[in-house]
């Protein structure tokens, strides 16, 4: 049997948050952390959370799987269950709605900030703009973001600021549309960038390329945004 | 664009900059010290006062005050602006944090000349 030691809350009945233990029987199958939530939740309804890929694409089932960020409906029980115990609870540093799930309008709104869709107001060309091979090759380790706040709500600069620091996932998303070749407003996108907190309170932890469920590298991606500050500003 | 009118350079990148300079020149000021008392090890009053008078000596000592103190104005600003926050302890955060952070200013900028005061004094 599994202990499975879950964040319970439920601002309307509960006074303060507290972790509930199950027991859980997976026969020894390695099965992913997202099912036996699944299987927890047949047992006890009121059990919330988000899912709904449940392979890794949509980016809904961010949680902190003993003790490290990541997408319960792929990561399996041998990665995350240490002494036989499975603790989970929701993502550090935002405010919780109910149990496992919550309020992503912070990091949205840093999302919102860096302006994520392409700017480019010359002409259309007739089908397409066109990029080389080498041009849409900057854009991987990019464009595969899936905004699961993984990244973010494990990174302390923005738990303290994650109002003024955009935090590692937007700013991976920043850096895809300033290394977009199709886009025109590179020097308006770093104007905006270049304030004590935005890019510059990322102070290098690393948290974030740790546990991006996606591998993907936003500390790489913010040292290419300074890179280019510092050469449009010297 | 987040403004802040209490950090030094105003700007994310100049002060990221200031930052690392600023190390480098500490750092080797610490070792061109450390360098030369290990190779001068019966070091006389009079040589080590004939060194630090000298101009270039003083040009040296002085970007190292200088260097420390706008590392530690970034350092010590970085540091209010993540734990002194309404977010973190409440509402009257904002009057503390202003506290600090002019108290820190004006502390360095003491130190700072205080230190050139001593420096010219050698
Ligand atoms: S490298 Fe930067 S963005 Fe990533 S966790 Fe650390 S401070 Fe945050
Ligand atoms: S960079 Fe990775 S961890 Fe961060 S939001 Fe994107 S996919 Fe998630
Ligand atoms: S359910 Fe979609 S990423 Fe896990």
């Amino acid at each position: 049997m599994l202990t499975v030691s879950i964040y319970r809350y439920n601002p309307e009945v509960d006074e303060e948050p507290y972790m509930q233990d199950f027991e859980v029987d997976t026969h020894g199958k390695d099965v992913m952390v997202l099912d036996v939530l699944e299987k927890l939740k047949i047992e006890d309804p009121t059990l919330v959370y988000r899912r709904s890929c449940r392979e890794g694409v949509c980016g809904s089932d961010g949680m902190n799987i003993s003790g490290k960020n990541g997408l319960a409906c792929i990561t399996p029980l041998s990665k995350a269950v240490k002494k036989n115990k499975l603790i989970i609870r929701p993502l550090p540093g935002l405010p919780v709605i109910r149990d496992l799930v919550i309020d992503m309008s912070q990091f949205y709104a840093q999302y919102e900030k860096i302006q994520p869709y392409m700017i480019n107001n010359t002409a259309a060309p007739a089908i397409e703009r066109l990029q080389s091979q080498e041009e849409r090759a900057k854009l991987d380790g990019l464009y595969e973001c899936i905004l699961c706040a993984c990244c973010s709500t494990a990174c302390p600069s923005f738990w303290w600021n994650p109002d003024k620091f955009i935090g590692p996932s937007g700013l991976l998303q920043a850096y895809r549309f300033l290394a977009d070749s199709r886009d025109t407003a590179t020097e308006e996108r770093l104007a905006k960038l270049d304030d004590p907190f935005s890019v510059f309170r990322c102070h290098g932890i690393m948290n974030c390329v740790q546990v991006c469920p996606k591998g993907l590298n936003p500390t790489r991606a913010i040292g290419h945004i300074r890179n280019m500050l510092i050469r449009s500003a010297t | 664009m987040v403004t802040s009118i209490t950090s030094l350079g105003r700007s994310g990148l100049s002060d990221w900059l200031l930052q690392r300079v600023s190390a480098c020149v500490m750092t080797l000021y610490v070792f061109f010290i450390l360098g030369y008392l290990t190779l001068n090890p019966n070091l006389q009053f009079a040589q080590w006062q004939a060194l630090n008078s000298s101009l270039p000596m003083r040009m040296f000592s002085l970007m190292a005050i200088l260097s420390l103190a706008a590392h530690s104005w970034i350092g010590m600003w970085c540091v209010f602006t993540d734990y002194v926050t309404v977010r973190l302890i409440g509402p009257k955060a904002t009057l503390v944090r202003i506290f600090f952070q002019l108290g820190m200013i004006a502390v360095t900028l003491l130190y700072t000349i205080w230190a050139i005061d001593i420096l010219w004094g050698i």
